[in-house]
């Protein structure tokens, strides 16, 4: 097949760039949320 | 969660066997040989690039009338999502030049509508990391937003209306234009698959936003009390 390291590096490096976004949603997502608790512990322990 | 997990695998194992489609199924195209299997990649991502920022677009149609924080939320989120899947064309597109043009890169009527787009979009949410107060940031990003998808059917029109180094239209192209039927099924599997992956990754980037509109509401609370 021709042209294989274009080919592979053209669907490598787009994956990669699906699969890095993915990764940082998910990392937003666990640290808001970590924040969200921690928010809501501090408050409930001031009532 | 289980529910979540659930269509992450599906998603998964649709945009695999897109992949093995494109990369081993379809047939290999007669004058530019297997580079072309990038095609099913690119198109792919551009069609529902271009999907996502439609919903964004509504979404953004739908604040302005509503001002209710959910639309704000999706319209984020789908524009966030198209930036990426923009960014895999841009990266892509390059990739299948070089070896065909000779060149990376042109300044011709698709390439250049297509980065603005990007470049468009990058601003929305770089608008929206400026303004800090939500109802001002949610009015102005949805503004921003309509006006930014003005770009979108100049660059549907583009290889339509002039002469571009970018190859035609395979869809809605006049005569000449189609492709080989096994193609042309892989193709809009390839579509699908990606239509799929949006959904996912919009839901993801919703749940987040969401998310941050919970701890706003907290926070508030708690300046209050």
């Amino acid at each position: 097949m021709k042209n294989l390291g274009s080919i592979f590096a053209a669907y490598a490096i787009g994956w990669g760039i699906f699969f890095v976004y993915f990764i940082t949603v998910a990392r937003r997502t666990v640290a808001l949320r970590e924040d969200l608790e921690r928010l809501k512990n501090s408050l409930n322990r001031g009532k | 969660m289980k529910r979540y997990a659930f269509c992450g695998t599906l998603v998964v194992l649709l945009v695999s066997a897109a992949a093995y489609c494109s990369l081993l199924l379809a047939p290999t195209e007669s004058t530019m040989g297997s580079i072309q299997r990038i095609f099913y990649l690119h198109v792919s991502s551009a069609w529902t690039g271009l999907t996502s920022f439609f919903v964004a677009f509504l979404a953004n149609i739908m604040y302005v009338y509503r001002r209710e924080p959910r639309w704000d939320w999706l319209g984020t989120s789908a524009v966030e999502v198209g930036v990426v899947f923009t960014s895999v064309v841009l990266v892509t597109g390059p990739i299948w030049a070089h070896p065909v043009w000779g060149i990376w890169w042109t300044w011709d009527a698709r390439l250049t509508s297509t980065f603005i787009l990007w470049l468009l979009y990058i601003s929305y949410l770089l608008l929206r990391t400026l303004v800090e107060e939500p109802e001002r940031k949610a009015l102005f990003s949805a503004l921003f937003g309509i006006f930014a998808f003005i770009d979108v059917p100049l660059v549907f029109g583009s290889i339509r209306w002039w002469r571009t180094q970018h190859p035609q239209p395979v869809v809605m192209g006049g005569s000449g234009s189609g492709l080989n039927p096994v193609m042309w099924k892989v193709l809009f599997f390839s579509w699908f698959a990606m239509v799929t992956l949006m959904i996912l990754l919009t839901w993801s980037r919703y749940r987040l936003e969401a998310m941050r509109g919970d701890l706003d509401t907290v926070r508030r609370e708690a300046e209050v009390s």
